[in-house]
């Protein structure tokens, strides 16, 4: 026995439902059941046949995933007459196999998807192409503007895109009109019916200059008609006030394109040798004396001594008193110092001004650099990841830290790592074999190695990080200790 | 006499088309209803309209003014240019967003300026559109604004504030090329205030100590454009530059524009038709940089002097150079192999790793998630199918490779 079931089929998930509950709940199978659209179902049956089965004595209420009722929302829009039939089967499906939809390669799964995916672009295409006109309020009358629209969309989606434009407009009344329905706003109901509407015949002034920007923002050089038409499919021109324009825009592109290069440099006007003539008598900004530091760092700025200077942010240059009598000298700068111009201010800055305030040092009274000024990376995605500087490199850059040493003249230089003691005394040691002892230098001064604090944050296992630690600490007490 | 707006509307907006980027994606929800303003933005952007060019037109992209003291030789409003010159006043940009904003022509404003007087001058009038459309105009639809290297730090502070998304443009790949083409900008500039902004982003984007609240500043991120082109950079040059511009700053986009022969070209540059081969090939890796696990360095070797292959996607460039590394199997492939097979995008991996756990897929099921058979073929293995030897044939290449167009009679 064949059961036929005729259904409104304007994008109502409800009417569908209740008469899939029925067929399951009888127990019948999708394959006896021929699901119609009332208005094809006119004159050949009557709606007698609209009657469900009894339930049988057996069935027990089933439970479907939410994401089935999704996508079954979106499916029963579709136009297309298969889709009640589509929908039972699944539902009947999901009963013994509740996988069902993540098998993305099933037959029913990828039509029940491709027209849920066809709803998406036909509902994303009413939010993009409907046009609203004004309806102006009579004179004398105030009150909320008013637009209209008319739209023709391929599925009955008009009450499922209504909430869009209730988000989007509602400082004004609003009515769209379609074939298959509309909807309507009015500053505290939102209204959507149907029944097919008429066109209405308006106009707007404002689509002149919609029309004047359209035909301004095409760039005629760069023709590429079949992917407008791919993303803009011709049958919605008839409503885009700015389509008429399309057929004279791309037929008169390339003589466009010619006239452009025709007029190619021509002298400028009187306007640019003014401006020329006005920059070139800009007097310098005041420099810092030079000899001093502040002169040195703005000189160090522009350094572009090695490579590594346009792949970074910035020159940062030590900071700190020009008088300090200690001077601490890590390796680079790093991700956050590199966007803030500053050294030591990243994690490895953070632990640096732990220990100091452990200690008592106050940084305020320190110079704190670094032997290379730019930060050297590897682009890894959406971070940077740190590259040590080759010697060339540091070599280049002692050129900065020399000058910044016989400036602040300190008494007590800090090697933080062996990048720094590599720059300080062009030797490669062992960090282990220098570290922690004062070091009399050529110069008078003394210099004193330690770890560079992100090798501290760089030690996996607690345990030994805790230890490293403790003797950075002990480094910082000996520094105090040797800068009293 | 002064123009009409309707003719500065036109020189305004003709001013503005070479900036590529239209996106009005990325930013926060947002909705007028329970406010009884104008505007929401959900997400993901919508383009109203296409132009001829193919282009997606989302925002109403115009200029405050063309007027400009600066020489930049790629662009159409260098002081040394001949075009008409108009401006706006504030007032009018408001009214024209919120007027196209009302028949639904836009999602909103992308507002751009030539320098005038000052850089800070200028930035103030940008700002003061966004704040008034924001705080006169309840107005929340999308806002984005180009903002100038040299502007006060309190400046792009508030236009973060009104904004969804800022930009700055990096113009050129490399420095020399600035220097060259742009006299008056400074490279290192545009680095620092990028680096400047994305410190803001992440500063406000952290919650206050006393409310816990994170701060809305430019939510829809900053992005950049690269004129491709106009100097000799090549393609591993431009990729190189954009892969450190994500990683520094955190650029939600580079946007590559092919340079366009503009009216009053300067002599300096060639007028060609814009390489749009070249940028949608740029394009192409930017996206295998950033969704697909590439690295520049993979994406580009395969090419000569530095240059992608404009014959072939970049991802098929790459598979054909490396075909120890097929085929791949669809049912036991890793999802980081299967990124790398041509014709396999994020989706159809991720359905695929989402069914094979169900079942033995055959290539029917991959033609069901609308995958190009011809295209991954030869590199995968499936329930049923092996491609045998196709993978090592010495022709595989010209199975891809575009047939060469007949020479048509003049």
């Amino acid at each position: 026995m064949m059961f036929r079931y005729a259904l409104r089929g304007r994008g109502d998930l409800a009417e569908w439902r209740d008469a899939a509950r029925g067929f399951i709940a009888a127990g019948i199978v999708p394959d006896i059941i021929e699901w119609r659209t009332m208005d094809d179902a006119d004159g050949l049956f009557g709606f007698d046949d609209n009657r469900l089965p009894e339930p049988s004595p057996h069935y027990r209420p089933a439970s479907v995933p939410p994401a089935f009722i999704r996508l079954a929302e979106a499916v029963i829009c579709h136009s297309d007459p298969t889709r009640f039939a589509l929908l039972y089967r699944m539902l009947f499906r999901l009963l013994h196999d509740r996988n069902l939809l993540q098998i993305a390669s099933d037959e029913d799964v990828v039509a029940a998807q491709r027209m849920a995916k066809t709803i998406g672009r036909d509902y994303h295409k009413m939010t993009a192409f409907v046009r609203f006109k004004e309806l102006p309020l009579p004179e004398g009358v105030a009150g909320r503007r008013r637009f209209i629209a008319w739209f023709e969309p391929d599925h009955f989606i008009v009450k499922r895109v209504a909430p869009f434009f209730e988000r989007r407009f509602n400082d004004m009344d609003w009515l769209i009109a379609t074939p298959k329905g509309s909807a309507s706003w009015d500053g505290t109901t939102l209204r959507s019916s149907d029944d097919p509407a008429d066109k209405p015949d308006l106009r707007d002034e404002t689509d002149d200059l919609w029309r004047i920007y359209y035909a301004s923002i095409f760039n005629p050089a760069r023709l590429k008609v079949k992917m407008m038409t791919k993303e803009m499919p011709k049958k919605y021109w008839k409503n885009l006030p700015e389509a008429e324009l399309i057929p004279s825009l791309i037929a008169n592109a390339e003589a466009q394109v010619l006239d452009m290069a025709r007029r190619a440099a021509s002298q400028p006007l009187p306007f640019h040798h003014r401006l020329q003539e006005a920059a070139a008598q800009v007097p310098e900004p005041d420099r810092a004396p030079a000899g001093t530091l502040a002169a040195l760092k703005e000189e160090a700025r522009s350094c572009t001594r090695c490579d590594i200077y346009c792949r970074a942010t910035q020159t940062v240059f030590g900071d700190g008193p020009v008088d300090a009598k200690v001077m601490f000298i890590g390796e680079q700068p790093g991700d956050q110092e590199d966007l803030a111009g500053r050294p030591f201010v990243g994690p490895a800055g953070k632990l640096f001004n732990e220990v100091l305030a452990e200690v008592g040092i106050d940084r305020q009274s320190l110079y704190v650099t670094n032997a290379v000024k730019h930060f050297k990376y590897e682009p890894r995605g959406k971070r940077r990841i740190h590259q040590k500087p080759n010697m060339g490199e540091v070599r280049q850059c002692r050129w900065w830290l020399t000058q910044e040493i016989e400036l602040v003249k300190p008494k007590l230089v800090v090697a933080m790592g062996a990048t720094a003691l590599f720059s300080l005394t062009d030797m490669r040691q062992r960090l282990e074999d220098v570290r922690s002892e004062p070091i009399a230098m050529e110069d008078g001064r003394v210099l004193f190695v330690t770890v560079h604090p992100s090798y501290l944050l760089r030690i996996p296992d607690e345990g030994r990080k805790a230890e490293e630690l403790a003797r950075f600490r002990e480094d910082m007490n000996r520094i105090k200790r040797l800068a009293a | 006499m002064k123009r009409s707006l309707k003719e500065r509307l036109a020189i305004l907006s003709d001013a503005a088309k070479y900036d590529a980027s239209c996106a009005s994606s990325g930013t926060v929800k947002r909705s007028s209803s329970g406010s009884g303003g104008l505007g929401s933005t959900e997400g993901s952007g919508i383009c109203h309209a296409y132009a001829p060019d193919g282009r997606c037109i989302s925002l109403l992209k115009i200029l405050l003014t063309n007027f400009c003291i600066y020489d930049c030789a790629y662009c159409i409003n260098r002081s040394s240019s001949n075009v008409e010159r108009a401006r706006f006043s504030p007032e009018e940009v408001i009214w024209l967003t919120l007027e196209f904003y009302r028949r639904n022509y836009i999602e909103g404003l992308f507002l751009s300026s030539g320098i005038i007087r000052s850089s800070d001058h200028t930035m103030e009038d940008m700002v003061r559109i966004a704040r008034e459309l924001r705080t006169i105009h309840n107005f929340r639809g999308y806002i984005h604004l180009k903002t100038i290297p040299e502007a006060s730090a309190h400046l792009i502070e508030e236009a973060g504030l009104y904004a969804d998304r800022l930009s700055i443009n990096i113009e050129l790949p490399t420095d020399a090329g600035i220097t060259q083409l742009a006299p008056e900008k400074r490279p290192d500039n545009i680095r620092r205030s990028m680096g400047d902004l994305r410190l803001k982003i992440e500063d406000m984007a952290d919650p206050t100590l006393q409310t816990k609240r994170r701060r809305k500043f430019a939510p829809a991120g900053q992005s950049t454009q690269m004129i491709v082109g106009a100097d000799g950079a090549n393609d591993a040059t431009v990729l190189g530059t954009s892969a450190r511009l994500y990683g520094s700053y955190g650029l939600k986009r580079v946007y590559y524009s092919a340079f366009s022969p503009i009216p009053d070209s300067s002599k300096n540059l060639p007028l060609i038709k814009p390489p749009l081969m070249r940028e949608h090939r740029l394009y192409q890796a930017d996206w295998l940089y950033r969704f697909y696990g590439f690295e520049i360095g993979e994406i580009t070797s395969g090419g000569t002097d530095g240059m992608l292959d404009l014959d072939l996607d970049p991802k098929l460039a790459w598979a054909l150079g490396h075909r120890e590394r097929f085929p791949v199997d669809i049912n036991k492939g890793e999802r980081e192999a299967l990124l790398r097979v041509p014709g396999l995008g994020t989706k159809s991996v991720k359905s695929i790793l989402s069914a094979r756990r169900f079942r033995k897929l055959r290539l029917e099921d991959l033609k069901r998630l609308s995958v190009s058979l011809k295209k991954v073929q030869p590199f995968i293995t499936a329930e049923g199918w092996t491609p045998h030897k196709l993978v090592d044939r010495t022709d595989l290449r010209a199975m891809f490779q575009p047939k060469p167009e007949q020479l048509s009679l003049l």
